[in-house]
């Protein structure tokens, strides 16, 4: 009969439980919020063209920057009204899903 | 010609296309740890039951001096045979002959045996070790991925189908093993992915090796792809054959009985579960303690380990079992746990297959990554199944069932035939500790020792709730019974069960939560 190895503790419902974790549960990172002011990577690609430079002010919808993906060259667009305060990628950069591409104000 | 040399002939056209794709590739199969196509049919079907389906076949592409090429049975063997007497169509791409790679007469072959399956009622099973389409044959070869696809899906819940991945199935190859009711991987053989590690390094920049993004050990431990893990080929083998014991032929037939044999001693039924629900058993063992023999086939054993489901008997009779696993996160129910047995009732409901469920959890697991990874949708899967299900329903509540939890684990409600409870069962709204706090908010806030109270009120609502007579009394469950009575409890169960008949309002097909 199999007893159960080093058990770790994992609370519910107010309970302690004994048990065991799986891997994916070991694995898995604690959530941040995310910043509306970062305009963050949806897809992996290769930046192609930047439409803005620092300091400069963006309305909501205008382009920031140029990235192909997927075969497809895609407009990424200001989430905002503000001002350009950091610009983290330029040309031919290879950019992954996440990556923070533009920092806005 | 003579007859004699029609008969020589003969034999020498087979034994070329026999040979596969000759000697050299053959040798690095076996560099590679790998069988031939031709002697894994022959490992896995009973001894000379093998009857080959389109030797002779020839492929047509005539662009890129493809005409001058001779792809021995364009590179797939299929037929008939049978595995420990039970009938069954395979087919077994051969990587020697052009890398298994797949055109549209290798892909007729296959869609033809599969159509024979479904025809005859007998399972298919399938053996990928393929490098892809033939690019050479262009678009046709999609045609030939597609056409197996559709068949998949037609074969779904008519027949039970087997994939078995021994060397790489990559691309769109991947979704016929996808659209099957067991997928079987073998270590360092089988390698599974959508898009290779050299694609994801040119457009992401990310580097990995074909073993860490679709090796055996990925897809039966984290994405769930695989529902069966072997360390080598022949044990892969005895897996299947194992597997085989316990499935019918097709869903028109029962699965075969056997021979009653009470379960080993070695399991006491009285000494697995303990007292303090809040202590950790493998629920395993009190499967084994109940079905014959002790024999339990533990479907998807590496993923998602907080549930269990597989196959076991009751009196000579397959069952399946789901059981939560208090060993692993406390048995708690969540996305992954939740789609596993969801898969699981459906193929059991789907082949007639009585479902046993034994309950034991705290409820579902809290967490951002579980709210946002849709444990809504992927959870209501878990009350579909069971809901969707009219096999006979058995449920044994053995220790804790909470809340949302209680009722997703085929209670009464989900319309299970026979609910019953063992006397630790605790099945109630919540645990006791959330309870209290919330029922005895304002008492526990007034009080002059608030954590005094709150263990005073903690104890007077377990005392209360935390049995199962509040639910006996309301007749959520049938009975109390003794663990020692629940093997016999199971085989009365069964044994009514036999003629069991719901009829439901005809439609197409009901929507999953998908």
């Amino acid at each position: 009969m199999q007893t159960p190895e080093t058990t770790r503790e994992l609370v519910i419902g107010g309970v302690t439980y004994e048990t065991r974790y799986t891997k994916k549960f070991e694995r898995r990172t604690p959530y941040v919020a995310p910043d509306p002011h970062h305009v963050r990577c949806v897809i992996p690609g290769v930046i192609l063209t930047v439409a803005v430079r620092r300091g400069l002010r963006v309305r909501s919808g205008d382009p920031l920057l140029a990235l192909e993906a997927m075969k497809m060259q895609n407009e990424v667009v200001s989430p905002c009204d503000g001002t350009v305060r950091a610009l983290r990628v330029s040309p031919g950069d290879a950019v992954t899903k996440g990556q923070i591409l533009v920092e806005l104000e | 010609m003579s007859v004699t040399n029609k008969h020589v002939d003969f034999f020498r056209r087979k034994d070329r296309l026999l040979n596969g794709g000759g000697n050299k590739a053959s040798e690095k199969q076996m560099a590679l740890g790998k069988l031939s196509a031709r002697d894994r049919i022959t490992a896995l079907l009973d001894l000379n039951s093998f009857y080959e389906f389109d030797l002779f076949v020839e492929h047509r592409c005539r662009d890129f001096d493809m005409d001058k090429r001779v792809l021995p049975g364009d590179g797939v063997i299929t037929g008939t045979g049978s595995i420990m007497g039970y009938p069954v169509c395979i087919y077994a791409q051969d990587f020697t002959v052009a890398g298994g790679s797949l055109g549209l007469m290798h892909a007729r072959k296959i869609t033809k045996i599969m159509d024979h399956a479904i025809k005859m009622g007998m399972p298919i099973i399938g053996i990928n070790d393929s490098g892809g389409a033939r690019i050479q044959e262009g678009v046709d070869s999609l045609a030939g991925y597609g056409e197996i696809f559709y068949r998949n899906t037609l074969a779904s819940g008519i027949v039970p189908q087997i994939s078995v991945i021994l060397g790489p199935c990559a691309g769109g190859a991947v979704y016929s093993p996808a659209l099957t009711d067991f997928v079987f991987v073998v270590d360092k053989i089988s390698k599974m992915f959508i898009t290779g590690p050299e694609v994801i390094k040119t457009v992401l920049g990310e580097e990995i090796s074909m073993e860490d993004l679709g090796g055996a050990r990925v897809h039966s431990e984290i994405s769930g792809n695989a529902h069966f893990y072997a360390r080598n080929e022949l044990e892969c083998f005895h897996m299947i054959k194992q597997l085989f014991t316990f499935i019918p032929w097709n869903n028109r037939r029962k699965a075969e009985r056997y021979p009653v044999k009470t379960p080993k001693a070695k399991f006491d039924i009285e000494r697995i579960v303990p007292m303090d629900s809040r202590k950790p058993y493998d629920v395993r063992n009190v499967i084994c303690a109940l079905c014959d023999n002790s024999e339990f086939l533990d479907v998807h054993a590496h993923w998602a380990a907080n549930i269990v489901v597989g196959f076991a008997r009751i009196d000579g009779e397959t069952v399946g079992i789901v059981a939560n696993q208090p060993m692993v996160l406390a048995g708690v129910l969540d996305v992954d746990s939740s789609d596993k047995a969801a898969r699981f009732i459906r193929f059991c409901d789907a082949f007639g297959i009585p479902l046993i469920t034994f309950v034991d959890l705290p409820g579902y697991l809290p967490g951002v990554d579980q709210e946002h990874a849709g444990v809504i949708r992927h959870g209501a899967k878990l009350l579909y199944a069971f809901s969707e299900a009219t096999v006979p329903k058995i449920t044994i509540i053995l220790r804790k069932a909470y809340g949302g939890g209680y009722i997703a684990m085929c209670s009464r409600h989900l319309g299970a035939d026979f609910v019953v409870a063992w006397p630790t069962a605790e099945i109630a709204v919540m645990g006791p500790e959330g309870a209290a706090n919330i029922i005895f908010k304002n008492e526990i806030a007034g009080a002059p020792d608030p954590a005094g109270m709150r263990r005073q009120k903690v104890a007077e609502y377990t005392e209360k709730f935390a049995n199962p007579y509040v639910a006996a009394a309301s007749g959520h469950i049938d009975a109390v019974i003794s663990p020692a009575a629940t093997r016999d409890f199971l085989i009365h169960a069964i044994q009514v069960s036999a003629n069991k008949s719901e009829v439901r309002p005809y439609r197409k097909h009901g929507i999953p939560p998908f």
